[in-house]
């Protein structure tokens, strides 16, 4: 008994080590950070409890930030999932070439962002960029697509949507493959509707994918910020600063290690919060088979 | 099966990069940025291939982004205990470097006689972003001004001189409305003047700006800065009046790295760059290229800017002497007058000039002087203790004024108060 106890600590022992390591403690000295000031040069930090939360409460630019970062997520999250889905369900019925469409819809996920970010850049580019020469084709004035305030932030949308779309997709699709056909032979014979199908069927059948997808979804809105550097880098005025940019910004451009922290001690809880409430309330209404 | 022969084998294979390490204990790491267009990275890496040749010294150069991006990975290597012994950062980053206690000055590594010569050597408008507390931190390396480039031929089309640049803010806008085109639907084709407002660049565009309506931005010491001054505010004004008023830049904000292609491409007429694109917008140019100083209020003002090189305090003695012989052979009048001549950077040095390569080159194209010839009427770019930061509140506000968000004083205004949050602690030490 006291041996197996040995062997399972012996065989979990790696994943642990590199848990610890890489996970667990640098999120406990972040939090030990967060709780000192600064170092700086010859001046050596010093504990000051509180006074960076109280700090971060008076930062303009982290609830720019956080804002930015909410509407963010409200928008990209369903619309991601929801054009990943009618993806996946367009590609799953059979067609001629249906193989290519596919492919099309996965190259997204295959790039790196910063390619494909320096890709849009060109799409994004005023009078001569893509978008403006469509629009203008049209009959459409000029647009600076990323030096708007108004605009910006709709646009690192757009490219985050195309960017996740295709990914979601394969889960979907793979959700959809392993669906046994005589459900839908049934529901024919029955004369029920496609969309009764869809909804009282496929929808509920697809609940597991859907939480899966959803958690990974709300967990890319705060940590892909690849296409704000190459892009915007938060501006113009912050209209574009989301809230992982504003934490590497204040840590490795301007040096405020202990603001940096702090901040990265509130984005933790607002992950830790989010992933409770799916798993909470989504984790319920999933039916696993 | 493991016999004496294949341990012996495998033991000088283990030992040899020590070994390599011993005899290379002289190879050092150099971090530089690209702002520019054109071939800058095989340039920089000929210079460490001469330099090796002549000297022995192994220089590994990494090139680690835009200005921002190169001294923040500067910066980080060199906290985690590794990173490069010499790199080239932004001139104005010296009071941020020297607070963080990373640098070494050039009289601590000593400077002889001859060395003290050599730092004297300089452009005395470029060392000025060099010396603090009575010690040289860096000296100057890819050095330019902002200067303004133009379309000729847009010129002549315009029914404008393509010979005489506007040298009054009056005669730029008035000049500009001309040089607009539109189409039959009434959208923009041709941009009458173009000007970069995006993160890393709006503050050295703005400080021109506020030169030429003959304003400083910051006090010497890097601790006070004046942006909520009637003239800043006046700076900000012309800019915004140049897009909303004026109509010859377009509104929100312009990116510095489409600046030479829109140029290029036709889109605008007159750009203001940095004179280290002046090689590679000559070579691309499809028309008869014009380079002139920039319009002041009054007449011509422009402003400094770009890189020098900086040495780091983690050095080993060999390795700090190895930097410094670099940075002399990076300097030699010959050097200096090459990479001016290769990329538009004004080479930092009065002996350089006085090359037979450079006079030549100067007698054939005479642009490659302009942007020398305007130091006299140059400020120096905005630097500050917490550099970055106090740059990013400007640039958010500029770009807020831009966008329309905010009018020109309350963006002042904010900024002002911004920084003036900032720098708190540095003024009262």
């Amino acid at each position: 008994m006291r041996g197996d106890a040995l062997k399972a600590w012996a065989l979990i022992l790696p994943s642990l080590v590199m848990l610890v390591a890489f996970t667990h403690w640098p999120a406990v000295a972040t939090l030990w950070d967060s709780l000192y000031s600064t170092p700086r040069g010859s001046r050596p930090g010093i504990f000051v409890g509180a006074d960076n939360y109280l700090d971060l409460l008076d930062d303009p630019v982290f609830f720019t930030a956080l804002r930015n970062n909410a509407y963010y997520a409200l928008v990209t999250i369903p619309a991601s999932v929801l054009l990943s889905l009618v993806m996946a369900l367009s590609v799953n019925a059979k067609f001629p070439g249906r193989a290519l469409v596919r492919m099309a819809y996965f190259t997204p996920t295959i790039l790196p962002m910063i390619a494909v970010a320096n890709i849009w850049l060109f799409f994004f580019t005023p009078d001569y960029g893509l978008f403006d020469q469509i629009m203008g084709g049209l009959g459409f004035g000029r647009h600076n697509w990323l030096g708007d305030s108004a605009t910006a932030l709709p646009a690192m949308m757009l490219v985050a949507v195309w960017k996740e779309a295709g990914f979601f997709m394969i889960f979907y699709l793979a959700a959809l493959q392993s669906m046994p056909p005589d459900l839908a032979e049934v529901a024919r014979i029955e004369g029920s509707s496609r969309w009764n199908f869809f909804r009282r069927v496929t929808w509920p059948l697809l609940m597991p994918t859907t939480l899966f997808v959803c958690v990974n979804a709300v967990i890319n809105a705060f940590r892909l910020i690849d296409h704000i550097v190459v892009m915007t880098r938060g501006g113009p005025n912050n209209a574009t600063n989301l809230l992982l940019y504003h934490i590497y910004e204040t840590g490795f451009r301007f040096w405020d290690t202990a603001a940096a922290a702090t901040m990265t001690v509130a984005l933790l809880a607002i992950l830790g919060a989010l992933a409770a409430l799916q798993f909470g309330v989504l984790g319920r209404r999933t039916h696993y088979r | 099966m493991l016999t004496r022969r294949t341990l012996l084998a495998a033991s000088a294979v283990v030992a040899a990069p020590t070994i390599v390490r011993a005899q290379t204990t002289k190879a050092i790491t150099l971090y530089y940025p690209i702002a520019v267009g054109g071939p800058l990275a095989a340039i920089i890496d000929g210079y460490c291939k001469d330099f090796a040749t002549a000297s022995g010294i192994t220089v590994t150069p990494v090139y680690a982004g835009s200005y921002v991006e190169t001294v923040a990975k500067a910066v980080t290597a060199i906290k985690a205990g590794e990173g490069p012994h010499i790199a080239v950062v932004g001139a104005t980053e010296i009071h941020a470097l020297v607070d963080m206690d990373i640098l070494v000055s050039l009289n601590e590594m000593g400077l002889d006689a001859e060395g003290q010569k050599w730092v004297d050597g300089f452009y005395p408008a470029f060392m000025a972003n060099s010396r603090k507390n009575d010690k040289t931190w860096s000296v100057p390396f890819q050095r330019s001004t902002a200067i303004g480039y133009y379309n000729k031929t847009a010129f002549a089309e315009a029914g404008l001189d393509p010979e005489k640049f506007p040298t009054t803010w009056d005669g730029l806008v008035e000049a500009g409305k001309k040089l607009v085109k539109a189409d039959a639907s009434g959208r923009t084709t041709r941009w009458g003047f173009k000007l970069a407002a995006d993160v890393g660049n709006a503050q050295w565009t703005f400080g021109a700006l506020a030169n030429q309506a003959g304003h400083v931005l910051m006090n010497q010491a890097g601790t006070e800065v004046y942006f909520n001054a009637p003239k800043a505010i006046e700076a900000l004004n012309f800019w915004r009046a140049l897009a909303y008023d004026h109509k010859i830049t377009p509104q929100g904000v312009t990116n510095w790295g489409t600046l030479p292609s829109d140029l290029l491409e036709g889109n605008s007429a007159i750009i203001q760059s940095t004179t280290g694109n002046l090689t590679n917008l000559r070579d691309k140019a499809s028309f008869p290229l014009g380079v002139a100083g920039l319009a002041g209020k009054e007449g011509v003002r422009t402003v400094v800017g770009g890189g020098n090189l900086y040495f780091f305090k983690h050095a080993s003695e060999a390795e700090r002497k190895a930097s410094m012989a670099f940075a002399r052979f990076l300097s030699t009048p010959e050097r200096a007058a090459d990479w001016c001549m290769r990329t538009g950077y004004i080479a930092t040095r009065p002996d350089a000039w006085e090359t037979p390569a450079l006079k030549a080159y100067v007698e054939k194209f005479p642009a490659a002087n302009v942007a020398r010839s305007y130091l006299p009427v140059a400020t120096g770019e905005i630097s500050t203790f917490e550099n970055q930061r106090v740059q990013l509140a400007l640039t958010n506000n500029i770009q807020a004024c831009l966008s329309g968000a905010k009018t020109p004083a309350q963006a002042m205004e904010d900024a002002q108060s911004e920084a003036d949050r900032i720098l708190k602690p540095f003024k009262k030490a």
